[in-house]
């Protein structure tokens, strides 16, 4: 039992020489390198999640932006398409008026025309009758002159004669 | 299907291991009882007589256990102790105004060839001719009464070499890793390593002992944590000679004193201060406390010490006290009671033997955490 409570001078000897000896060893060929690679890594993951943060916030920014720009641009599309319905019907109705217009001019010429050619007309038609009349009359008057029978078969060939067409 | 093929198997192995366990038990046991009866040492044969109903047998529980935890000069890996298959080591003796003695330890024989473990050894020295007298009980001395330095490889000085040996080469593969692929995933070794150094600096240094202060503290922290949860491990496993390094007071006082002197050497005037002249406390009381406080700062230490050798050595006593059952019950008992026994303590050491992992992890974290303690007061700054 004694051996296992007291301890060895060799033993003792032995395990401060290793255990510093290791213990500088480790510390420069080991610990160092170990704990600066871990610190860096650490730092480097830190660094990529804080540019990801912005990267993602900046992101947020330019969609924000990007709706903002395409409601704009729907509102625009939106009042330019009324606009244009508006100028398209006013135009239409526009020219429909002036056309009824145009038109009721037209007919109105076109009733003073025939007016006026209907005038015309009959007082042509006047004329020949008057014209007709007095040529009746002149022959009338000539063959009366020869005799009675035949004044009424001419009369009558003349009255058939003169059927107005 | 596969539970019960499961179940149906771990119930034959449990079958299959204790009896194994009887059948080395007997043969074992026999072998002890010859050479007991061959030695002149009746060493504690008064307290299992009592047991003995007569037979011829006889198992030492003591004799069994003590020479697997002990410290020794040979690597015994199974089979009786002089007569078994065992590597020798090499034995350094430094004789005062004669010089260095150096042979390996299977020089040593006893006088009358017998192969006892309680025989008495000796050995002559090549270089020095110093008569080495090996004696199981009380240790090495020389015959002419020369005084000398046994600086000698022991098992615990061999194990601790090789795990030390092995921390520079793995972490210093860790290391190039590193270097290779910087900032990248660690993997492989790396990858098995790196939990356990993040372990020891986010949450045993740092939070502790403070981030900047840190620093200074993890190569050490870091050296002594991964050396006792290896040298732990490497006592876990059988058939390789049982090494018991962080059992080993040798050792452990080692590291105590390393603990005690980083400590000292970074007392800053704050903990001095405590130390010496305690703010706060009424200047009689001061008589009482002073003292207590500087008893405490060797105690400290100490305590650290006492705490791993004990937990190390504890758990190896108990698995090889199942083992002992075994060797007692067939003996006492007969074969059945030994059979039945084997069964039983397998079951036990399979789960002392988990119990040994977790207590492996946890001593190196308690001594590392503690250690850190120590530091922390010594460098903490004054916050009154």
């Amino acid at each position: 039992m004694g051996t296992l409570l007291t301890p060895a001078f060799g033993t003792i000897f032995w395990a401060t020489l290793s255990f510093l000896l290791v213990l500088f060893i480790l510390r420069k060929l080991a610990w160092g390198p170990i704990l600066k690679a871990l610190h860096d890594r650490e730092e480097s993951i830190r660094e990529a999640l804080r540019s990801a943060d912005k990267a993602r916030e900046e992101m947020a920014n330019l969609n924000s932006d990007n709706d903002r720009l395409l409601q704009e641009a729907r509102a625009a599309r939106d009042a330019m398409l009324k606009e244009s319905r508006d100028l398209a019907s006013t135009v239409v109705s526009d020219a429909k008026a002036k056309a009824k217009e145009e038109a009721s001019k037209e007919v109105e010429i076109a009733r003073e025309a025939i007016q006026v050619e209907r005038k015309a007309a009959i007082a042509e038609l006047k004329a020949e009758v008057a014209k007709l009349s007095i040529d009746i009359a002149e022959r009338l008057l000539r063959e009366e002159l020869t005799d009675s029978g035949k004044q009424k078969t001419l009369v009558d060939k003349l009255i058939a004669e003169s059927t107005l067409k | 299907m596969i539970t019960e093929f499961a179940k149906q198997f771990v119930f034959t192995a449990l079958i299959l291991l204790g009896g194994l366990n009887f059948v080395a038990a007997q043969t074992d046991g026999h072998e002890e009882v010859n050479h007991n009866n061959h030695s002149n040492h009746d060493v504690q044969d008064t307290s299992h007589n009592s047991q003995d109903d007569g037979e011829h047998k006889e198992f030492v529980a003591k004799d069994f256990i003590i020479p697997h935890i002990a410290d020794a000069n040979e690597i015994h890996f199974f089979g009786d102790h002089h007569s078994g298959f065992s590597a020798p080591l090499p034995m350094i003796f430094y004789v005062e105004g004669k010089g260095f003695d150096l042979f390996m330890s299977s020089k040593f024989h006893s006088e009358d060839g017998s192969h006892d473990e309680h025989a008495v050894l000796t050995a002559v020295g090549p270089n020095t001719g110093t008569v080495y007298i090996k004696n199981p009980e009380t240790g090495i001395s020389s015959t002419k009464g020369e005084s000398f330095y046994d600086i000698s490889i022991t098992k615990s000085v061999f194990g601790m070499m090789f795990i030390m040996a092995l921390l520079v080469i793995t972490l210093r593969s860790m290391a190039r890793s590193y270097s290779k692929y910087p900032g990248q995933a660690p993997k492989g070794l790396t990858n098995v390593l790196e939990p356990l150094v993040l372990f020891v600096r986010d949450d045993i240094a740092v939070p502790i002992i403070g981030k900047y202060k840190a620093d200074k503290f993890l190569p050490f922290l870091l050296t002594t944590f991964f050396f006792i949860v290896a040298s732990n491990l490497l006592g876990l496993i059988p058939f390789i000679g049982g090494f018991n390094i962080t059992g080993t007071v040798g050792v452990t006082i080692v590291l105590a004193f390393v603990v005690f002197f980083i400590t000292t050497v970074n007392g800053n005037k704050n903990y001095w201060g405590h130390l010496f002249w305690p703010p706060g406390v009424p200047n009689l009381v001061k008589i009482l406390v002073v003292p207590i406080e500087v008893f405490g700062m060797f105690l400290k230490p100490t305590v650290l010490m006492i705490r791993l050798t004990a937990n190390m050595t504890a758990g190896h006593i108990i698995i090889l006290s199942f083992v002992s059952l075994v060797f007692i019950f067939n003996q006492n008992y007969g074969a059945v009671a030994g059979f039945g026994m084997g069964i039983f303590s397998t079951l036990f050491m399979i789960f002392m033997y988990f119990l040994e992992l977790l207590v492996a992890f946890l001593q190196a974290y308690v001594f590392t955490l503690l250690a850190a303690i120590y530091f922390a007061d010594a460098t903490q700054e004054a916050h009154h």
